[in-house]
């Protein structure tokens, strides 16, 4: 699982959890509904036409605004294996390693729609295979590595019992 | 030596700590709302969670689409109550109102609290100097299982307020225009120390208002300076060692505020009102966890009485908590108001976050006292939110355009609460 490729599907800065799922689906607990609408208002097409182990690329801010969980959720849902962006929203990032979604802050970028990708991520490198540039990832605090190592924070207490 | 956030961490921490260390930290205090704790139950049951660490510490809120709209709301709700049947802990159900007015009228969360909420504008508490951050549902559910969170210790960013906020000006129109300095990401991952002269008048309410929508400029946390905070009971505040290192420091004079008006779509997109004076508005909301206290219904009622709302607009009201209604009910705001033409509805979160109860329709713009404006926020990605003070609210709901309330009020020096 360190090393995942996908085609890239690239968004903007600032891209808010509403525009990842609006609030009035989020009140539900099946993953089929919340794929449904995943990036409804800012892409409509795009729970149609992504393919499962695509990955997600974005600029600064992803996912910034509400606390919801079924942002990461719905676009794990949908088949996004990674999410790759010049840095995350909080709350965003803490919710997707927790749910085991990997995502991974590389700075500011030059990776275009269609591009495929390949994300090391015991590594530290997202490689550009289209047009060949490699991307150094932000180091993440180990309690992150071990949690996302541990397939999420479900997975990470049921096997510790705690944190350690 | 140390920030506030870097203090509070410490202490719980039981060793010092500062910008950029991971902390493993016990938590005083919890809560989860409709939105988040049936993914929370979820994630502790199959995280083996047999029972809550502490049920005392433990508090579950129905607000975010409350009473529920549809079955399968209903049936969440269903869950949590169930979840709190078997677990214990505090229950608030349909009606009781909006989480973060809860956890503060209550007294769950108190001064130099580490509290945890699984929602976003949970850095409200910073207004009585909690160290409280939001966080999603498996974050959430692991504090009930083991007591505990993992925390980065923030940077601070120390925002200076120099000069004294005009009459007629208030809080949100402070922290609209802070948002509109700093952006949207401008306190990313950061604590942020609002502090100065011109906050020592500021009530509670006020405070909560400024504090909650740090959460508008990315920040992990924000603490209001406690000078001049009253609370109901005895308490210590948390001030910042002098040596204190900062991020960022900013310095602004307040003492020319003007209403401050965030345009679509976004809560940074802000402008004076002189800018958008005269747009015409299909509904006005004075609501939410950042503005619908007392403070905020009385301000509207003192726009509102004794007239009628402009009849190709309709205002919808509802008030943070059951208390914050009945205090409204006993002091005659509500009366004002409603005889105004407002409609109140169940203090909860429905209109602000488009699940329920004002669902804008396809290209009508709606003025609100809330927090975000997103792309479809409301409910609907074709409306257009602006989002300002109850007082220009109201005045907007009088005038049927965005009104700057200094024009209906003209001579009449009203003090800011």
């Amino acid at each position: 699982m360190s090393v995942l490729r996908g085609v890239a599907h690239v968004y903007g800065d600032n891209i808010d959890t509403d525009r990842i799922i609006p609030g009035k689906y989020t009140k539900t607990l099946e993953m089929d509904h919340l794929a449904a609408h995943v990036l409804e208002d800012l892409d409509p097409e795009f729970s149609q036409r992504v393919q499962p182990g695509d990955i997600l690329v974005a600029g600064d801010n992803f996912g910034c605004g509400s606390s919801r969980e079924q942002a990461p959720l719905a676009l794990k849902a949908a088949g996004v294996s990674v999410v790759v962006a010049a840095y995350f929203a909080r709350i965003f990032y803490r919710n997707a390693i927790n749910i085991g979604l990997p995502v991974v802050e590389i700075g500011p970028h030059a990776i275009q729609p269609g591009d495929q990708l390949e994300v090391d991520l015991t590594a530290g490198v997202v490689r550009d295979l289209t047009d060949g540039r490699p991307y150094q990832t932000n180091k993440m605090p180990q309690v992150m590595v071990d949690i996302l190592q541990a397939g999420g924070l479900v997975n990470y207490l049921q096997e510790h019992g705690d944190y350690t | 030596m140390g920030t506030i956030a870097e203090k509070i961490i410490s202490q719980h921490a039981g060793r010092p700590v500062s910008a950029g260390d991971i902390a493993i930290v016990p938590v005083d205090g919890v809560m989860a709302t409709d939105a988040t704790a049936p993914l929370a139950i979820r994630a502790f049951e199959a995280m083996g969670g047999r029972r809550l660490w502490d049920p005392e510490r433990v508090s579950l809120i129905i607000d975010h689409a409350s009473p529920a709209p549809n079955e399968r709301i209903g049936n969440l709700h269903k869950l949590m109550r169930d979840f709190h049947e078997r677990m214990g802990g505090h229950f608030y159900d349909v009606g009781e109102g909006i989480c973060h007015q809860l956890m503060v009228e209550d007294g769950r969360v108190q001064p130099t609290d580490l509290f945890v909420g699984a929602d976003s504008h949970t850095p409200t508490y910073g207004a009585l100097n909690a160290f409280a951050v939001g966080v999603g549902s498996t974050d959430l559910a692991a504090v009930w299982l083991t007591g505990k969170i993992w925390l980065k210790v923030p940077q601070t960013i120390k925002i200076e307020l120099h000069g004294r906020i005009p009459p007629g000006i208030t809080s949100k129109d402070l922290i609209l225009f802070l948002v509109g300095q700093m952006g949207i990401a401008g306190a990313t991952y950061q604590a942020i120390e609002y502090t100065g002269p011109a906050l020592r008048h500021l009530s509670l309410a006020s405070r909560m208002t400024i504090a909650n929508m740090s959460a508008e400029m990315g920040a992990k946390t924000g603490f209001v300076d406690a000078t001049g905070l009253a609370l109901p009971y005895e308490f210590t505040a948390v001030f910042p060692d002098p040596d204190a290192t900062y991020s960022q420091v900013y310095r602004f004079d307040v003492s020319e505020l003007q209403p401050q008006i965030a345009l679509p779509h976004s809560p940074d997109n802000i402008r004076p009102i002189a800018e958008v004076v005269g747009q015409s508005v299909h509904q006005a909301f004075i609501g939410s966890c950042t503005n619908a206290r007392l403070e905020d219904l009385q301000m509207a009622a003192r726009i509102l009485k004794g007239q009628r709302i402009h009849p190709r607009t309709r205002l919808i009201i509802g008030a943070a908590s059951k208390r914050v209604f009945n205090d409204a009910l006993r002091d005659g705001t509500a009366q004002i108001l409603s005889e105004a033409g407002a409609a109140f509805i169940t203090s909860g979160c429905g209109p602000c976050v488009g699940t329920h109860q004002g669902i804008p329709g396809d290209g009508e713009v709606i003025i609100s006292s809330t927090n975000r404006n997103f792309r479809g926020r409301m409910g609907n990605p074709r409306s257009l939110v602006y989002l300002a003070s109850p007082a220009v609210v109201a005045a907007s709901a009088l005038c049927g355009e965005i009104t700057d309330p200094a024009t209906l009020l003209a001579g009449e020096e009203w003090e800011l609460l």
